[in-house]
């Protein structure tokens, strides 16, 4: 190293000084980079390295711009760009440089110049569309580098709408001899097919190609777009199933060259990739996962040599066959792998078991049991990141009697986390398993104290959320809410005679939420008061936390109580900088004074009942007409100001007229007894068209809740097939006793103690505690007493909120929920007759899904099926194609849709489709287009000969808002007759294909609770409704929107009513309006729903049309796009 | 899909850094800082595997440097680990032992051999002689670049 630190000193003048010599010596350039190199390696502080690369910035930026430098020059010199870039100095003047010598170059540095692009660049930056050209032309360069450099960028960062303008290149590429530019031209499309999914999709038939390819390297790439692909269709690929497994068979055969090997194991990233696909492919799919057992059982066998590499394949292999149709044999052996892993001394593969029992923790609580010593060594683990998972792990397995010991884990967690992303999550996850499986009032309001303190300002708004409209909304015992609600002020009141400065903004809004609403329960409102008026004080808090204290104190004040408190606080804040304070402390002001109104605005222990809320601000029009008689300007919404702005500014002098309903954020009116937060939807007076009625729910909402009040815990698929080997079992019945000391002991602020005499003891009785109601035999009446303790916290059961008398239902039965089942439908309609035509028809249809040649020999060989994916009908892209059958299946059908809700009577229901079958329940589904909405129609058949309670479904989706309109979300299915449950749809984020997730949990009387999975897909089309407007409209609304997309389609006809009719059948199958067409342009405009509209440009241009596409939502441009081409192809 | 690949000396200066996902320059030196600073903070016999965000973190030690890479969630943390170490490979064998002066003064190299194993974030080549060969066909075109033409060519190119 001295040697090096001589080299530098001595170098060091001579490089500043080389540098005003530009170009004087070609040999000095390699050395000019080594130079700055060793230079910063030699300084001592962060300031002389940046004078020094400021200084190396500065010449760079000379040389690059002059015009004698030459290409290898430049080249050079974007080497050391790359370094200072990489150093943290940005050198921004180079990127520019860098396109010209990638298009300039030739050999090396055409490839630095590439190199440097991509280092410089990310792919949303405007400058790389100067570099299309030069792609462009290499890509037609007869030098293979040349084309490889190309496709290298490519695959990297390219422009997505320039993609048309190379794509034909790159496709011809997939016919190229060398195999290196078939794979980087596989590896380009899957690029392209991520960023702009619709530009590609016409060659598809392509992909299939590369994936027979004659090489495996470009096979093996083609898998990436199929992983992709399926993941978002897996219904549409299943003929490819046998075909997968014939490729995998054939790797782990060790069939492929030994090129592909890796530390003399077979292709692993290959598969892996396919174990990957498999699992998508035979989730949920009896008949597509038979065809795969062999060939896991075999990657199980093959993958025995001890390296990591094997480890990799063996966890995708243990995940492959948990997520695919159960089979025990493969069964029982990944759950062997899951046990090496778990109780391996290597680190990695212990977290990775740790994971994979995660995973399958809730089809098979009998392995945690299994591993529980190990799992509570991973509890005190000294990596944090072990001891995460572990809690995740436990957060899958907890029931209603771990639940204080696991909270008390997380929590200790909690306190030493630092990592924010962290923190935000586990915080969720306490305040879910709090609500759950609360034992009792104190735990419950201290372990939420406690979620609010950890979790700060930084958890999710929905906890606080609802954690207060639980309160608000109460249990079904009357005196149970009460002691709930005044244990919370208790605790609050003597939070805030400790220190109220370190509680959290967010805590403290909650805090006063409660004092404000439920202190009556208490005798001393002074005190209350009092302490309120401390909060005000302290300089921490936020002025947002002030108005909810003030609220809280207007909710409190009436009867005399603490008249000098209030007169002092409204002085202070009468005359406050603050709109909003001064607002609050005004209004406290005079209900203070004035009791009668007092009570009447804010109605002691209301709780949310729903508020009349009208949103037309009808009672305002007298107050508006005078002051428009006394020469006010009339209201335009923001959005018309400016347009008219603009349109002053632009000299644009058409007439706009817009009598598009006006979208508004959402509508949420601030509850007045929440400042803010807490949004009640109301019941809308009648003439409000204009607004964004998310929908139409007429329920409180509060964002993002996905949990249902009342849950199961841990819901065990199957009987366990043997008896738990551990002497340390869980005794099933946990006396009183034993369980009050548990909870005694998680109360303890203190971590668990470690220094016990007896620490395997500890361990012991811990793991106990951890693991009670897990083991076999105790599930039973385990479940049946969790169900007693989470009684206590059910949600009280409400109807529909439009009736006024919704808080006089008050029961004392644990479940009052009325079955909505019965009053929409008959009761005995089916007979078992039809149940089983319908699981034939839908194994039939099923087998047929997944035919598909086996191949012949070598892997090269694979015979595809050339058919193209079963192309969706008009309206269910749904999980089973047609049926051979159409007998069965329309009696099945008549018979369901009699059943449909009165309602629908007017509409036309899609096809039911089959969601998914057990032995007792069958669940189908079918969805109604509705002028703002698109319900979803969930069938539960019950074949059995006893009837079947607690039915649990629970609906979520990425794309979509989910509701439940009935309000029923528990329900029972009496014995043959079906139950109906509906749910409203509203797209959340466009995407090309919804889809609906759903769980159901049931419990079949004398068994153990069972779970159900299954999804249901929609095309966005069924969202899509005509949207009539005029040409001016038109006009004025196609300037306002944001977001665009351009293609060209084909035409459906060459005649001359071409346009017309393609726009004809754009209309019928994706209804459109169409608003006019003028000669060869046409316009047509349609909405998602309520209120965000699409429009559509459309033009006849050599032979096919150009359509331009245009909307304030993105996304939605792409989606309808692609729908479009769709559309078309299929006609 | 691989987000990104980091390298970094134990000093937490960066060596190598390829992303495969578009980000700010901003957000790049963010993420680059914080990884740096938590991978450092981390023991030896501590797993390789660190939960960052909502990604999967995978590093390893390979003497003075350490090789980090971002995974999504549902990928595979034990294969990243591999394609770590087959990286560490392809280096070693095109340098000839290689270490970290080695990827210091020839860092271009060291992303030629990148992209030819890894592409768009996903493994493309991952037979060691494969991609060597490619890079060696690129460094052969290189070096006739570097030779002074030859006056056929001059013609050639005119």
């Amino acid at each position: 190293m001295s040697d090096v630190v001589e080299k530098t000193l001595t170098a060091l003048p001579s490089l500043l000084s080389l540098d005003s010599l530009s170009g004087s010596t070609t040999l000095s350039s390699t050395s000019k980079l080594g130079n700055l190199i060793r230079g910063i390696t030699e300084l001592t502080s962060k300031h002389e390295e940046e004078k020094l690369i400021q200084r190396e910035l500065t010449s760079i930026k000379e040389q690059v711009s002059s015009p004698n430098t030459s290409t290898r020059q430049m080249k050079e010199l974007m080497v050391r760009a790359i370094y200072c870039e990489m150093l943290g100095y940005e050198a921004s003047f180079s990127y520019i440089h860098a396109i010209k010598l990638a298009q300039q170059g030739t050999g090396l540095e055409k490839r630095v110049g590439y190199l440097a692009v991509s280092l410089f660049l990310n792919e949303s930056h405007e400058l790389l569309l100067l570099l299309v050209n030069t792609v462009l032309k290499d890509l037609q360069s007869t030098n293979l580098i040349e084309v490889c450099m190309a496709l290298t960028v490519v695959s990297q960062m390219f422009p997505k709408d320039m993609i048309p303008a190379i794509l034909p290149l790159v496709e011809e590429k997939l016919n190229h001899p060398k195999e290196i530019i078939r794979r980087k031209a596989v590896l380009a499309l899957y690029k392209f097919y991520l960023i702009a999914p619709n530009q590609v999709q016409h060659i598809h038939n392509k992909f299939r190609k590369a994936l027979c390819d004659k090489d495996p390297g470009v096979m093996a790439a083609s898998l990436h777009i199929y992983f992709q692909m399926i993941q978002e269709n897996p219904e549409g690929y299943k003929d490819l199933t046998s075909s997968f497994v014939t490729i995998l068979k054939q790797v782990v055969g060790g069939k492929l060259p030994m090129d592909f090997n890796y530390h003399s194991v077979p292709a692993p990233w290959m598969q892996i990739q396919l174990l990957r696909i498999l699992a998508i492919l035979g989730r949920n799919d009896q008949s597509s996962s038979e065809i795969m057992y062999e060939v896991l059982d075999e990657s199980l066998r093959r993958a025995e040599i001890n390296h990591n590499i094997t480890y990799a394949i063996l966890y995708e292999c243990v995940k492959c066959i948990y997520t695919i149709h159960p089979k025990s044999e493969l069964l029982e052996k990944a759950a062997k792998c899951i046990g090496n892993f778990v109780l391996s001394l290597k680190i990695n593969l212990k977290y990775l078991g740790l994971k994979a029992l995660t995973y399958v923790v809730q089809q098979d609580p009998k392995l945690a049991l299994q591993h529980q010593m190990t799992i509570i060594e991973c509890l005190d683990h000294s990596d944090l990141l072990i001891k995460r998972e572990t809690l995740e792990l436990l957060f899958r397995i907890t029931n209603a009697q771990n639940v204080s010991v696991i909270v008390e884990k997380m929590l200790e967690f909690l306190r030493v986390n630092k990592d924010d992303y962290t923190t935000i999550d586990l915080v969720g996850k306490v305040a879910e398993l709090a609500e759950k499986y609360a034992p009792d009032n104190e735990w419950f309001i201290e372990t939420m104290s406690t979620v609010f303190s950890v979790g700060g300002d930084k958890m999710q708004p929905d906890i606080p959320n609802s954690f207060l409209k639980l309160l608000s909304e109460g249990f079904d015992s009357v005196e149970e809410d009460r002691k709930l609600r005044l244990f919370a002020v208790d605790s609050y009141v003597s939070l805030l005679q400790g220190e109220p400065g370190k509680l959290p903004q967010r805590f403290l809004q909650v805090i006063s939420w409660v004092l404000g609403e439920y202190s009556y329960l208490r005798e001393e409102l002074d005190a209350v008061l009092r302490l309120l008026a401390n909060l005000l004080d302290m300089r921490s808090t936020s002025s947002e936390t002030k108005s909810w204290v003030l609220m809280a104190m207007t909710k409190l004040c009436g009867g005399g109580a603490g008249v000098s408190v209030i007169r002092e606080v409204c002085e202070t804040y009468g005359s406050s900088l603050d709109t909003v304070l001064r607002q609050r402390a005004q209004e406290l002001q005079h209900l203070s004074q004035d009791c009668e109104l007092r009570a009447r605005v804010l109605p002691r222990g209301a709780g949310l009942e729903p508020l009349e809320v009208d949103s037309s601000l009808s009672f305002l029009d007298g107050f508006v007409s005078e002051a428009l008689a006394a020469g006010a300007a009339p209201y335009k919404p923001p959005h018309q100001r400016q347009e008219e702005l603009a349109q002053t500014k632009a000299l644009s002098l058409e007439p706009y007229g817009l009598s598009l309903p006006i979208s508004m954020s959402s509508c949420s009116i601030a509850d007045r007894q929440s400042p803010t937060l807490l949004s009640v939807s109301s019941g809308l007076s009648g003439e409000s068209p204009d607004l964004s009625h998310k929908g139409g729910t007429t329920t409180l909402k509060l964002d993002g809740v996905k949990r249902v009040w009342g849950r199961e815990g841990y819901l065990s698929q199957r009987e366990p097939v043997e008896e738990p080997v551990h002497v340390e079992v869980p005794s099933p019945v946990v006396s009183p006793s034993q369980r009050g000391g548990e909870a005694d002991r998680s109360h303890s602020q203190t971590p668990t103690p470690t220094a016990t005499p007896q620490p395997e003891q500890e361990k012991q009785q811990l793991a106990s505690s951890l693991f009670v109601g897990l083991a076999s035999q105790s599930s039973v009446c385990l479940m049946g007493k969790s169900e007693s303790t989470t009684q206590r916290f059910r949600r009280k059961a409400r109807g529909p909120v439009s009736s006024p008398a919704a808080s006089e239902q008050i029961s004392n039965s644990p479940v009052s929920t009325p079955s909505t089942a019965n009053h929409l439908l008959g009761n005995n309609f089916l007979d078992s007759n039809i149940t089983s035509d319908l699981s034939v028809s839908s194994l039939e249809s099923t087998s047929q899904l997944s035919r598909g040649p086996a191949a012949a020999n070598g892997i090269c060989e694979v015979e595809l099926t050339e058919s193209s994916p079963a192309l969706p009908r008009d309206n269910a892209v749904a999980a089973a194609a047609p049926a051979p059958h159409q007998d069965p299946d329309t009696l099945k059908d008549a018979c369901l849709r009699s059943h449909l809700p009165a309602e629908f009577s007017g509409l036309c229901p899609s096809d039911i489709t089959p969601l998914c079958t057990n032995q007792t329940l069958d669940f189908l589904a079918c969805h109604l287009q509705k002028e703002d909405s698109v319900s979803l129609v969930v069938f539960i058949y019950n074949s059995s000969d006893s009837d079947i309670q607690q039915i649990l479904l629970e609906l979520d989706s990425d794309e979509l808002e989910v509701s439940c309109v009935c309000g029923s979300a528990v329900q029972e299915a009496r014995s043959h007759s079906v139950a109906v449950c509906q749910y409203s749809l509203t797209v959340k984020r466009p995407s090309v294909h919804v889809e609906v997730v759903g769980m159901a949990s049931y419990r079949c009387p004398a068994e153990t609770p069972q779970s159900a999975r299954f999804s249901y897909k929609l095309p966005l089309t069924s969202f899509i409704r005509p949207l009539t407007v005029s040409t001016e409209e038109y006009g004025a609304m196609w300037l306002d929107f944001s977001h665009d997309t351009k293609q060209k389609l084909t035409l459906r006809s060459d005649g001359r009513e071409s346009l017309a009719d393609t726009l004809d059948v754009l209309k019928k199958k994706l209804n459109l309006h169409v608003v006019e067409i003028i000669g060869t342009e046409g316009i047509v405009a349609c909405r998602l729903l309520r209120d965000q509209p699409c429009l559509m440009h459309c033009r006849l241009h050599e032979g096919s049309l150009s359509v331009w596409l245009r909307s304030p939502v993105p996304d939605l441009p792409d989606c309808l796009m692609y729908h479009c081409q769709r559309a078309l192809q299929e006609h | 899909m691989m987000q990104f690949m980091l390298l970094f000396s134990r000093q937490g200066k960066l060596r190598l850094q390829k992303w495969y996902v578009p980000l700010s320059d901003k957000e790049r030196k963010k993420i680059s800082r914080d990884l740096v600073q938590t991978i450092l903070a981390r023991k030896p016999k501590m797993c390789s595997f660190l939960e960052w965000r909502d990604l999967k973190i995978v590093y390893k030690r390979y003497a003075s440097l350490y090789f980090c890479c971002a995974v999504e969630d549902q990928d595979n943390e034990l294969i990243t680990l591999e394609i770590i170490h087959r990286y560490v490979e392809l280096l070693d064998k095109y340098f000839g032992s290689v270490c970290e002066l080695d990827i210091i003064f020839n860092f271009e190299k060291a992303y030629f051999i990148l992209d030819e194993f890894l592409l768009g974030g996903e493994a493309q080549e991952t037979s060691k002689k494969n991609v060597l060969k490619a890079i060696e066909q690129a460094d052969l075109l290189q070096e006739e670049a570097e030779a002074p033409r030859s006056v056929l060519e001059e013609i050639g190119l005119t």
